[in-house]
This record gives structure tokens, sequence and C-alpha cells, in this order.
């Protein structure tokens, strides 16, 4: 596939693993925010090529390890209501909400689907006219655009029997939480590079700037995130913070200008809960006032209720970059795929799952 | 967090804008894309995909720099590597 | 272990209800739970030699001395139609590659055939005619078979159980126990070609290309390696679960390290692409004509020549061995850039991963 094989290639990338050997100096601790590059990470074996004085750490970007267990819930009570469709993204089915995940609601006999895109709901919608078709939108800056259209284009056509159980949320604040935290470690960014295909990346000079950190917009290859690297590590060594574009086959400084206007249209700006972080202000979208009555939570009059998380889970901390995921103590034993005790465990692309299934042979003894 | 896939668009359908529609091919593979937030795209042009959504176009020139980098880097250490024995010959 | 006396009064449930109270679809899916259900509740049941080997089929010898194979699979596929076949030829294939699995070779099935109230008897018919040309071209004979209608409702269209027997007709043993440190891994062709035939099909996910299913029996490509005289150590037809699933069952069973070359595994462009898309690991995608090959190190490059000789082998290609050492039980791969990782059992279904 063009634009895919040519940055998997392996020569380019031991030449970029040599040449961020040549010029660390010293150890330097990055995060990538984004889970995508993180299972990259893993599933290539990309840190395996760095030297030892380079750590990777993990970061909060993925969608489905921050829905909070509280809209979780409310998507399994939904789903279990008579004459109600949900639907979701693939993954998000295996998350546990406090009691059970949406993949047993289905199991219970709830009408839960798979859709590949949001837009897709409609179509549900149009074809179930006595039910009610709900998406849980959840993601990053990258779905809005898709959400948006979503809700956008319902109203337009006049489909009152869909709405959206929105979890959006955004990276640069969460960025500013992980790098204002009193424990915080990381010393330069890589940026999710899709988030910055619809965002731009002017939002990260000041955070650059303000923290004096480097910050790289990085895409999701092996060479991609090994360029994304170098170009951190060479920032870090020359003592500057800037922005940096790796990613610009696919990212430009200002992003996608129609799809932030979309974007606008529909959303606004609102305080975000983060599983295993807690809320962060200004961190998340919520529709806006004109699109209320897309709003799921409203027309389902769901309330606020407390959700009770694992107390033994450290999802926060992994997914802060504080600590790796098999620095957990219940790693692997009480906390697998299969019952998960965090979110993190579960997508493919939580840091927890991905440890699991690419290397826990090197932390536990042989199976069975 | 975002999966999203390079395909080359093949055809365009549909003049409202909202749902300018491409068949986008994928290594092989057609799925239909939704186009709105790509104006400029044109058949033959790759577009990055993400749940349906053409986020950007693919930029060919930039694609190269990735490579053009690791040949520039490749280049200054061979000469930091000259001058390095060339000093110590001189010394 | 327990004597079966002790298991009849142990009326609890080896599942644990409190972690799933229900089955959910991910214990047939071929994954860790499928294993789960398999290991914790039908062994525990059912244990006994022949199915403790935990191979595709049971293996017994007569009294007169004769080697029998004996299988069974259910068929529940949906759409019953897909790209490159359809539930009739697969239920033939699939019991004739178990039996092949054990290096058997089949010779007569059942056919068991649950179908629901309403279902279009010409679909029924052209399944059926399906079935007799699949059974042709295997050289096997359906020999008993049954029909119950169940409620519209009850059955998603149809589904189908085959059983089948086979005879083994030469010494090897053919069996996870007798892969050996060393054993070269063989594969018949590209794989993940059945799993994603069906997802270009499924609702909501629809995708066009080019992809069919690779189902096709795979009893004479088995019986050309046995005639070539290749020491075969093990053979595992790769289903649910892919590759990885089979690769982990066979390294657990046999207690032995499996290591595999990422960039050696056979893939078609539009199956990988199409893996890219719903973030799919190719490993994990089912095939329904695609086999494992544990052979000995010195007949491995004539084994490759034998199968490529073969149509059902021409895409054949050496992807790996079986370690010196290592950790039992695990199976690692060398990425494309050179590194190495597990490649872990298969948890659950793979799900479309969209973000």
């Amino acid at each position: 596939m063009k634009y895919l094989d040519e940055y998997r290639d392996g020569d380019a990338a031991r030449q970029y693993a040599q040449a961020i050997a040549r010029i660390t100096t010293r150890p330097w601790t990055i995060m990538e925010i984004c889970g995508g590059q993180t299972h990259a990470i893993v599933k290539f074996g990309i840190d395996e090529l760095l030297p030892e004085a380079i750590t990777l750490v993990h970061g909060p970007g993925c969608p489905v390890c921050v829905t909070p267990v509280d809209l979780i819930d409310k998507a399994i009570e939904i789903a279990a209501q008579r004459d109600t469709i949900l639907c979701s993204f693939g993954d998000m089915l295996r998350v546990p909400g406090t009691g059970k995940d949406l993949l047993s609601a289905k199991a219970g006999g709830a009408d839960v689907r798979i859709v590949y895109s949001p837009v897709d709901c409609l179509k549900i919608a149009r074809d179930n006219p006595a039910r009610q078709v709900v998406f849980f939108a959840v993601g990053f800056e990258t779905t809005a655009p898709a959400n948006a259209m979503a809700v956008y284009a319902a109203r337009q056509q006049g489909i009152a029997n869909f709405s959206i159980l929105v979890s959006h949320v955004l990276v640069p604040p969460a960025m500013e939480a992980i790098l204002s935290a009193p424990q915080n470690q990381v010393q330069g960014f890589l940026a999710a590079g899709h988030v910055c295909a619809v965002m731009g990346y002017t939002e990260y000079e000041p955070i650059a700037q303000r923290y004096h950190t480097p910050i790289v917009v990085t895409g999701f290859e092996p060479v991609d995130i090994l360029q994304g690297v170098h170009l951190c590590v060479r920032q870090l060594e020359e003592g500057r913070a800037e922005v940096e574009n790796q990613y610009a086959r696919v990212v430009r400084r200002e992003g996608n200008p129609q799809a932030r206007k979309l974007i606008y249209e529909v959303f606004e700006v609102g305080p975000r809960a983060w599983r295993g972080i807690g809320e962060i202000p200004n961190s998340g979208y919520r529709l806006r006032p004109a699109y209320a009555d897309f709003d799921a939570e409203r027309r389902f009059g769901l309330t606020a209720r407390a959700a009770e998380e694992s107390s033994e889970c450290i999802a926060g901390l992994v997914l802060q970059g504080v600590k790796k995921p098999d620095q957990c103590p219940a790693f692997g034993t009480r906390c697998t795929p299969e019952r998960p005790l965090g979110a993190p465990m579960v997508s493919s692309e939580g840091a927890c799952a991905a440890y699991y299934n690419y290397r826990r042979a090197a932390a536990q003894p042989a199976r069975r | 967090m975002c999966l999203a896939v390079p395909g080359r668009i093949v055809s365009i359908a549909g003049d409202d804008p909202l749902m300018r529609m491409a068949k986008v091919n994928f290594g092989g593979i057609v799925k239909d894309v939704n186009l709105a937030y790509v104006p400029e795209a044109k058949v033959n042009d790759y577009v990055i995909v993400h749940v349906g959504f053409a986020l950007n176009t693919i930029d060919e020139a930039e694609a190269n720099q990735v490579f053009e980098y690791l040949k520039e880097m490749g280049e200054l250490a061979e000469l930091e590597e000259q001058n390095a024995s060339a000093s110590t010959e001189r010394q | 272990m327990d004597t079966p006396s002790d298991f009849t009064f142990t009326l609890s449930c080896p599942i644990p209800i409190s972690d799933y109270p229900n089955v959910l679809l991910a214990h047939g899916g071929g994954g860790k739970l499928s294993h789960m259900l398999v290991e914790k509740m039908m062994l525990r049941a059912f244990g006994n030699p022949a199915l403790d080997a935990r191979h595709d089929s049971a293996v017994f010898t007569l009294d007169g001395g004769a080697r029998l194979a004996f299988t069974t699979d259910s068929y529940v596929i949906h759409p019953l139609f897909f790209p490159g076949g359809d539930i009739g030829s697969l239920a033939v294939h699939g019991t004739v590659n178990d039996l092949s699995m054990c290096g058997a070779r089949p010779l007569y099935l059942s056919a068991g055939f649950i179908i629901e109230e309403g279902l279009p008897m010409d679909t029924l018919w052209r399944i059926v005619q399906s079935m007799a040309q699949a059974a042709q071209r295997a050289g096997v004979q359906i020999v008993t078979g049954d029909t119950k209608v169940v409620d519209r409702g009850k059955a998603d269209g149809l589904f189908i159980n085959t059983a089948g027997v086979g005879v083994i007709e030469h010494a090897l043993r053919i069996a996870p126990q007798s892969v050996q440190p060393g054993d070269v891994l063989l594969v018949n062709g590209d794989l993940g070609r059945h799993g994603m035939a069906i997802m270009a099909v499924r609702e909501g996910l629809e995708f066009e290309s080019a992809i069919e299913s690779d189902s096709a029996p795979l009893n004479s490509l088995v019986q050309e390696l046995i005639g070539a005289g290749i020491e075969i150590h093990c053979l595992r037809d790769l289903t649910r679960g892919g590759l990885a699933s089979a690769l982990n069952e066979i390294a657990g069973a046999a207690q032995v390290s499996i290591s595999i070359e990422e960039s050696r595994i056979p893939l078609r462009d539009d199956v990988r692409a199409a893996c890219e898309i719903l973030g799919f690991d190719p490993l994990y995608v089912a095939n329904e004509g695609r086999l494992v090959a544990f052979v000995a190190p010195q007949d491995a490059e004539r084994a490759l020549d034998t199968l490529r000789a073969h149509p059902l082998g021409q895409g054949a290609a050496r992807i790996g061995m079986v370690g010196e050492g290592g950790r039992a039980g695990i199976v690692t791969l060398r990425s494309r850039i050179g590194a190495s990782r597990i490649v872990d059992m298969m948890s659950g279904e793979q799900l479309p991963r969209i973000c």
C-alpha cells in the first residue's frame, strides 16, 4: 500500500535508530500521546531499537480508555431500553463499566451494533423509524468531524430518532495537565498526527514555549515514529523547545479548516472527565445548545451518577506516563484482557493491553 | 487513537457538498468515503481516511522528506567521520 | 485428575458464574475464551485419552490394528453465501480438513441440518448441491444425515453440522506432541482471505474487493506430503483465531517455543489493506483452506517443493521454526523492522478497531 509500506522499511528504521543513538548523550523521557502510536511501538518493537537512554512513555490518547465509567454505564442503560439501537465503534464494546460491558449487554439481549462510521447510524435510523438510534460518540479531535457531520446531517435531513452520547476529549488540555503535574517525567512529546490533521498545530506552540518542552507532530508507522523521536531528541539535546512537524505529508500547520468549521457548528468546548485522571477543564466537546435535541443524555433523561472504579487500577498513572503498565501489581494477574480492571487493558490501543499482548513474556514465567 | 489509512480516489459522485462521496481504493479494496472536508480533492489524489471521512489529501512532495532527511543525516555523519579522521591524521 | 464420579458430584460449573454468567460470542470465537470453555468445561466433563490429545480429530486404533480419525464441527456462518463459497462447501471442507490434520485420509461424512422455518427451498437446494460438489471434489461420501426444522427466529437460516471418519495409513504420529526443537514451519499459501471475504459482506462494514474465501479441501495436499515421505510432526488448519491461535495451541500442547518472521508470512495486498482499515491483525484472521505444517528440518525444502507443486500450495512459504531453547508455550514474531515481540492467543473476537 502506497504511503504505508515505505514507512515500515526495516533499513530506514534501523538507520533512524542509529541516528538517534549518535545524537543521544543523556537520558530523555518522551511521551507519545496517541494510543495508535503506542500500539505501533509495541507491535513493531520500535522501542527495542532505541538506545537505552531513551524512554518512551505512553500517553492518554486512547479514546476508549479515557471514556468515563459513568458514560459506559449510561450507554448500557440506553441499550437496555426497549426499541433502542445503540451503535458504537467496535473496541468500545469490551470496555467495562461499573458492572458490565456493552458486549455483555448485547449477550443479554440489547440491540448493540458495531458501525464503521457515525454517519452509518443515520441509515439505521431511517430504516428503523419506530426505534431510537443512539451513537456512542467517543473520540479525540480526529473523530469529531465525522461525529459532527452525523449530527448536522441528521438535523438537515430531519432524522428525529437519532441522538449521540458524547464523550469527546481534546489533546492539548491533557498535555498541559500532564506537564503541570508535580510527578511529571515527560521531557518531550510526540503529538498525534491525525489529531493535528484536523486541528493543525498552532495550539501546541504556546505549550511548547510555556513548559519549555519540544513537541513533534508525528505519524503512525515505524519510520515516522523513529523520525519523530529523532527530531525530539535533537531538540532536547540542543536545548530547544519548538513544535516540529514530522508528518507533513498529512498535517498542515493550519490543519483542516473545513472540518473545524463543522465541529464548531455542532460542538462547543467544555469540561470533561477522563477515566483514571479526573475532570480537566476545557478538555472536551459537548453539543451546542442549538443541537441539544440530539443529546442522548437529555433525550433519555440520564443524570450523572457515582461510578466506582477498581481501586487497584493505576490506569490514571499509566495514562499520564508516570507508570508503565508492567509496573502495576495487578498487571497480567488480576487484570487481563479477559478480566480487565481498567480500560487500558481492553482496547488494542490501550497501553496495558499492548504490553500484555506483545511483551508479557519478558516479565512473566511461561504459561501453562 | 485514530486509525486513519491512506487510499487513492477512484471516482467522485454527488454534488451535495456535505455528502460529496468518493470511491477510494486502499491496496485493492474499495470503500465509500465522504469528501466533505477535502473540497479540493480530485480523482487520483491520495487521501487519509478515518471512520469514513477523508481528513486531508496527502502531499506527495512532503511524503519523501522522511527519507531525504535520513539521507542528509547519513551524508552529514559521513562528513563528520571524515573530518574526525582528518583531524586525527593531522595530530 | 478427577475421576468421573468425582466430577459428577462436583455440581459447581467449572467456569465461575461470577466471571461469565452468560455465554458470550467470544466463547465461540476461537480465542482465549473458546479455549477456556473447552479446557475447563468440555475436557473436564468428557476427558479421555483420545480427547486429551487436543487434536483436530480424535485418533484411535481398532482391534484389527486399523487407525481411524474421527471429528465433528458445526457451521453457523452468516451470510450463507459469501465470496468464494457457502455454508455447504465450508461444512464439507472443514471436516475433511480436520481429518487431514491428523494425516488421515477422509472417507465418510455425516451431515446434520438445522433449518429455520421459512428458509427458501431454493436456497437449501443450492447449498445441498454445493455440499455434494465439495464432497465429490474431496473424494468423500456423505453417508448419513439428519434434518430438523426449528421455528422462525430460532436459527439464522441454516446451521449445518458435519462429522467425518478417515483412515490413517502411515506410521507418522502427526500431533502437537511430536513437535521438536528445530522443526520448520510451513504454510501452504497467503493468509486471511476467508475472514476478510466474510468481513467484506458483513452489514455495516462492507467494502468492495476481489477477496474470495480460501475455503478448500486440504486432504490431497496432505496426502502428497505423506506420499513424498516428508517427516511431518504436526499439521493444523488455520481456522478461527488464525495462525496466531493455532501456533499458541501447539506451542502450549507441545511445550515448545515457536518463532516466526513477519516478513515471510504471505499476505495478499488487498487482504492486508482490509486488515489495515478495520484495525485487524491478519495473524488472527480465519482461513478455511490453509494449514501450518511442522516438518523435520532436513525435509523442509522438499516439503516446500511438494506443497508448491500442488494447486492448493502454490503460495507456500517457510515462516519460522520451533526454538531450540526459549520459553515453552510462547510464540514470538520478528517484526519487519527486526525487533521481537510475543504473539498471544486472541482474546475474544477481533472487533473493528476504529479509534
